[in-house]
């Protein structure tokens, strides 16, 4: 195994967060209340903490003179892991909240295992963490419930919601050959192996919200593998924007 | 009222209830939300206190603006901090607001319909990243000349909000300022667009510490409750003093030529301010009062069907609770 096999292994959990906090961060200001404004923004820095410990990392695994803000805002989309579920627009609350609590499920069960990694960083980071994406899945496995069993409306739009944003669940639980590597060698988690416990949490949550589970079959992938959807151009291009047009500048 | 008051009316028959209460703020005494006050205290203070938390929530927008777009992680993540920290705001100033006796959605009410202010040095555009160090160290700078007097204000509620939000201004102003020190130390480019920041906020952050005092119409009556401790333009020259100085520690030109360092007053002489420009905006008429005002009107009109769900489901579960309990 190579450095580069656990570089790529970690661009497929940090770039996630990176994306995830970047499209919460768009949200600030625009919540649907204060109190509600106020907790996605902890969610945004909670992420965005994390993206910046594991980009700490690859920096200093990579062994040149790369920083974290040459991995977050220097790579071409293609060279981004993270899968296409984090990438997807907030078109209303009912799918921010549904993006979040498909993620926050995976990604709970991805530290509870990645800290016991035989990689002390990796471990120390998922330690971390687990504290704050606890919360997380609290948070909006909560508002699942608050707008599945709420009004009529809100059930409608967070059914909507679930009806398509489940095409990319299946995705969490891909593994490239970099993780495949990984996970051979005691770094990696064996993200397969979580797929029967999270969708048994995924249902009993959507099963409270009197929410349907849907049946279909149909899975969207790429992201994993860098081939991501139309949206994550227009995403990158913003958070890009500055170390593009002013490039080897100090802030 | 004390409660020696209470319970000797008789005693104290010829005081009005406004004189103890006058007497109560020149002791230093603080208001609580129970105690007798004027209507007019009330109103003013329901007026002040709701601007300022419109002010705060409608002030995460033009920083929000850069979020997304913020030039590192390290920046990136400090500015998000920073505006979640105006939410935070916003929060204690509406809850010490609703202790008035008014309701949070009257109050968003009257933002969103124009009949409340807010501070005006809002409505101007955020075009660069530098806008995001202009704000911190000239807005936040303004805004904390503004607001350390408010600490010891009368209203109890009110002071005590404030306590809490200048400490975190205060942090706000000095990550402002560090946007800007590192821009000017930086490339040409870099420093040319922190310079043009400076250009474009010095006036607008001059006009947010009020009208001249000639024009100040609330000045006598908040100067006696504390709302107040200095006059409009004492705190204007105070500001100017303040910030000179810091301009030239890294290297940026107040874009003032009348700006001039006077021997016998010991202050800045500063050039005149384009009161016109000031009222145009405060009138509506700013380059974006019409996209801060809908940014927040739709925030709210979209987030009615959250907040509804969010009301039924709790009923919900309290008539599950209450048919168990049965």
């Amino acid at each position: 195994m190579k450095n580069e096999n656990i570089i790529q292994y970690i661009y497929g959990i940090a770039d996630n967060t990176l994306i995830l906090g970047q499209r919460l961060s768009e949200l600030c200001g625009h919540g649907p209340n204060l109190e509600t404004d106020i907790a996605l923004t902890n969610m945004a820095l909670d992420l965005l903490g994390q993206t910046r410990s594991y980009y700490q990392y690859v920096a200093q695994l990579s062994g040149d003179e790369k920083t974290e803000d040459d991995i977050a805002f220097l790579r071409i989309e293609r060279q981004y892991k993270n899968v296409l579920l984090v990438e997807q627009p907030n078109r209303h609350f009912g799918y921010v909240i549904t993006r979040q609590f498909f993620y926050d499920v995976f990604h709970l069960l991805l530290l509870q295992e990645l800290q016991d990694s035989t990689d002390e960083t990796l471990a120390a980071i998922a330690k971390k963490g687990i504290k704050e994406v606890s919360y997380h899945q609290r948070f909006s496995s909560d508002w699942i419930k608050r707008l599945g069993d709420g009004t009529e409306e809100s059930h409608k739009k967070a059914q909507e919601a679930v009806d398509d944003l489940w095409r990319f669940t299946d995705e969490l639980f891909h593994m490239t050959e970099d993780d495949t590597i990984v996970m051979q060698n005691e770094i990696g988690v064996d993200t397969v192996t979580l797929k029967e416990k999270y969708y048994q949490r995924v249902r009993e949550v959507l099963e409270e919200a009197t929410l349907s589970v849907p049946e279909t079959k149909w899975f969207q992938k790429g992201g994993k593998e860098g081939i991501h959807s139309e949206h994550m151009g227009y995403l990158l291009s913003d958070l890009q924007y500055m170390q593009r047009a002013y490039p080897n500048m100090k802030w | 009222m004390s409660e020696k008051e209470i319970k000797n009316p008789g005693t104290e028959a010829t005081r009005s209830l406004e004189e103890i209460f006058d007497q109560r703020i020149a002791r230093d005494e603080k208001i609580e939300p129970k105690d007798w006050m004027p209507e007019k205290y009330r109103k003013t203070h329901i007026r002040q206190i709701s601007q300022h938390a419109h002010s705060e929530i409608v002030g995460m927008l033009p920083e929000g603006n850069w979020i997304s777009r913020a030039p590192s992680m390290r920046r990136k993540v400090a500015l998000l901090a920073k505006v979640q920290d105006e939410a935070g705001h916003g929060l204690y100033l509406y809850s010490a607001c609703e202790t008035l006796g008014i309701s949070r959605e009257e109050l968003y009410e009257q933002l969103h319909t124009g009949k409340a202010k807010y501070s005006s040095i809002f409505n101007y555009p955020t075009t660069t990243w530098a806008d995001m160090g202009a704000i911190g160290w000239l807005v936040d700078g303004a805004a904390i000349i503004n607001q350390v007097p408010l600490c010891s204000t009368s209203y109890g509620p009110y002071a005590r909000a404030m306590v809490r939000v200048c400490k975190e201004e205060s942090f706000h102003q000095r990550q402002g300022f560090e946007i800007m020190m590192k821009l000017a130390e930086g490339t040409p480019e870099q420093k040319a667009m922190a310079q043009d920041a400076l250009n474009r906020w010095w006036w607008p952050s001059l006009m947010m510490l009020g009208p001249t005092d000639a024009e100040s119409v609330h000045t006598e009556q908040s100067m006696k409750w504390k709302l107040k401790r200095k006059t409009n333009d004492e705190l204007r020259q105070q500001f100017i003093d303040q910030t000179v100085p810091q301009a030239d520690l890294i290297g940026l030109t107040i874009p003032d030529p009348d700006l001039k360092w006077n021997e016998e007053t010991e202050h800045y002489d500063f050039g005149e301010i384009d009161w016109d420009e000031f009222w145009q905006v405060v009138k509506g008429h700013g380059p974006c009062n019409k996209e801060r005002l809908s940014a927040r009107v739709n925030a709210w009109e979209e987030g009615e069907w959250v907040r509804d769900a969010a009301m039924a489901y709790s009923k919900k579960q309290t008539d599950k609770k209450l048919k168990k309990a049965i």
